[in-house]
């Protein structure tokens, strides 16, 4: 069972706000996928090596060439808030 | 009969013969959408003038240029999209509040290809929030209904766009599928969904779910539909480093070869005993089927599929929670208090699974289990060229149903997850009806196989005639229409 104090955890370091109903709601139903994913415990794994790519590709390169991109109106167009072109952040300090 | 009904091949030699044109075509898939969709729930965005205009360019090229369909196959041909697939002008919204006005700067991969074939964008299609589900009903929208049975889920995450073509609202349709997510829809509402090889078709401009499982892929009404399309689509895209520089195949030209000598593997362990009554009958029956085309059976043996609900839970959560990271409402859409439960869920459990101390318990050894997975499929394709199986454990479930269990999703598709898991092919394949509602079957076969498996799927289509029947609602629309008269 996960407790109240890692969910709050988890929660902070997905940059998730959560209301107490919700943390308490996550708190059953994560720890019940944990349970269950707990399984894969059974199976030996000793020397077997992870795949993470599955068609076998490595190191995919191309030119280093630059390439036309997206005009500066168009990157912007999606945002609420610009600055002389620039998106606009709050600050982080 | 409407021109709406029609397949992709029949949609291109009617065009070639000009019988009728593109604008009629696609009006008619319009009108059927005016008719239906108000109940069925399948479309987001439906682009209207935008798809009228298309079609007129169309008649214009096909009148003007002798041979265009050549160098463009789908030229005028009507197609839904699922709204995870990024279009240039047109709102994409992943059916989630967090990109409900996003309106993309370019186009997928898949979209410049289909449109470069000459294909028409009706709309954009319903699913799971961030393909989050399997049943379409986490869409911060609204749910899709089974065009079979209104009140039945179409399944997910690629809801909409099966539903839309069950209920002939387009010609055809593209999703996309992480692990179940074209060929269960593709089951439950009852027609043709190819998942290809991982890598196939590109994911550039497809809003990411688990990078190293998202494979795009043709929802259409028959074989050789699914053929046609993954032809437009297949091939390496220098914008995703991980699509496959392995020729295309050319998916059509051994089609409709015999299926002789051609060795069926059917995995005892993927019959399970939870799976609804009379599915696993109707799949065995479509093996008969499959035998008398000659075919060889041969009964092997894979790894427990349970398993790989727990493999795929945590690379599926740990991948999510990684891409969905991006989300911060700076360069575009909302901030992250716009994800909805299910969404919260699933970025929580992979950022724990991920987290300091637990990494090598759940995701590294994911991994390992991965490679077993991969190596078992590995070793029985030594002996057989294809294995047949149930695509879901159940028929379309009632509306509400995903809502009572937290993995869903991970438990429904079961029977997908595994060939998913190793990156291979599965096409589904209508094979029954049980209490009305349809069965499907999937032919999985070894990575970049895709032509084998939609030749073992063109032979059963030939000679079985599940795949023409039709929802009574179709029916009972148009006799609406003649009581108004």
């Amino acid at each position: 069972m996960l407790s109240l104090s890692e969910v709050k955890h988890v929660a902070r370091l997905a940059n998730l706000k959560l209301s107490e109903d919700e943390f308490e709601k996550f708190q059953k139903q994560l720890s019940d996928v944990v349970a269950y994913i707990e399984k894969l415990k059974q199976l030996k794994t000793k020397g077997v090596e992870p795949t993470s790519q599955v068609t076998g590709l490595e190191n995919v390169f191309r030119e280093d060439k630059v390439k036309s991109s997206m005009t500066q109106v168009e990157a912007l167009s999606n945002t609420r808030e610009t600055y002389k072109g620039f998106f606009k952040v709050k600050a982080i300090f | 009969m409407e021109l709406c009904q029609l397949t992709i091949k029949q949609a291109q030699e009617g065009l070639a013969k000009k019988k009728f044109s593109s604008l009629e075509l696609t009006q008619s898939c319009l009108n059927q959408i005016k008719k239906l969709d108000s109940k069925i729930k399948a479309f987001i965005t439906v682009c209207e003038e935008k798809a009228i205009k298309q079609a007129k360019k169309a008649d214009q090229l096909l009148a003007q240029e002798k041979g265009i369909l050549k160098e463009k196959p789908l030229l005028g041909i009507p197609f839904s999209m699922k709204d995870v697939f990024l279009t240039k002008g047109l709102k994409t919204t992943v059916a989630s509040r967090v990109l409900e006005n996003f309106i993309p700067q370019y186009d997928a991969t898949v979209v410049k290809r289909l449109k470069n074939a000459g294909g028409i964008i009706l709309g954009k299609t319903n699913l799971d929030s961030f393909c989050h589900g399997s049943s379409t009903e986490t869409s911060d929208f609204f749910t899709t209904r089974n065009p079979w049975n209104l009140e039945r889920l179409p399944g997910g995450s690629s809801g909409g766009s099966a539903a839309s073509i069950v209920a002939d609202m387009t010609i055809g349709s593209v999703g996309t599928e992480t692990a179940g997510s074209i060929r269960q829809p593709a089951a439950w509402c009852g027609c043709v969904g190819l998942k290809p090889t991982y890598g196939r078709v590109s994911r550039s401009g497809v809003i990411a779910m688990a990078s190293s499982l998202d494979s795009p892929g043709p929802i259409v009404k028959t074989v050789e539909d699914a053929a046609i399309v993954l032809q437009v689509l297949a091939g390496k895209d220098e914008l995703d480093a991980t699509s496959s520089p392995t020729q295309v195949s050319h998916y059509f030209k051994d089609l409709k070869k015999s299926m002789k000598g051609i060795r069926i593997g059917v995995p005892k362990e993927y019959f399970l005993k939870e799976t609804q009554r009379g599915i696993n009958r109707n799949v065995k029956m479509a093996l008969k089927v499959l035998e008398r085309l000659r075919g060889k059976i041969r009964e092997i043996s894979l790894l427990d599929p349970h398993f790989a609900i727990a493999v795929y839970t945590i690379l599926q959560r740990s991948e999510v929670s990684s891409n969905l990271a991006r989300y911060d409402g700076i360069r575009y859409g909302n901030s992250r208090w716009a994800f909805n439960e299910e969404n919260k869920k699933r970025i929580m459990l992979g950022a724990y699974a991920l987290s300091a101390g637990y990494y090598e318990a759940y995701y590294l050894q994911a991994q390992k289990i991965r490679t077993l997975i991969v190596k078992g499929f590995e070793k029985v394709f030594k002996e057989i060229d294809v294995i047949v199986v149930p695509t879901s454990p159940s028929i379309a479930l009632p509306v509400g149903s995903s809502q009572k269990d937290p993995m869903f999703g991970e438990v429904q598709d079961i029977l997908v997850e595994p060939s998913s898991i190793a990156g291979l092919p599965g096409l589904n394949v209508l094979c029954g009806f049980v209490n009305g509602l349809p069965v499907g079957m999937q032919i999985i076969g070894p990575q970049f196989s895709e032509e084998l498996i939609l030749r073992v799927g063109y032979a059963y289509e030939q000679v079985t005639e599940w795949h023409k029947r039709k929802p009574e609602i179709l029916r009972q629309i148009d006799n609406d229409k003649l009581g108004d008269k």
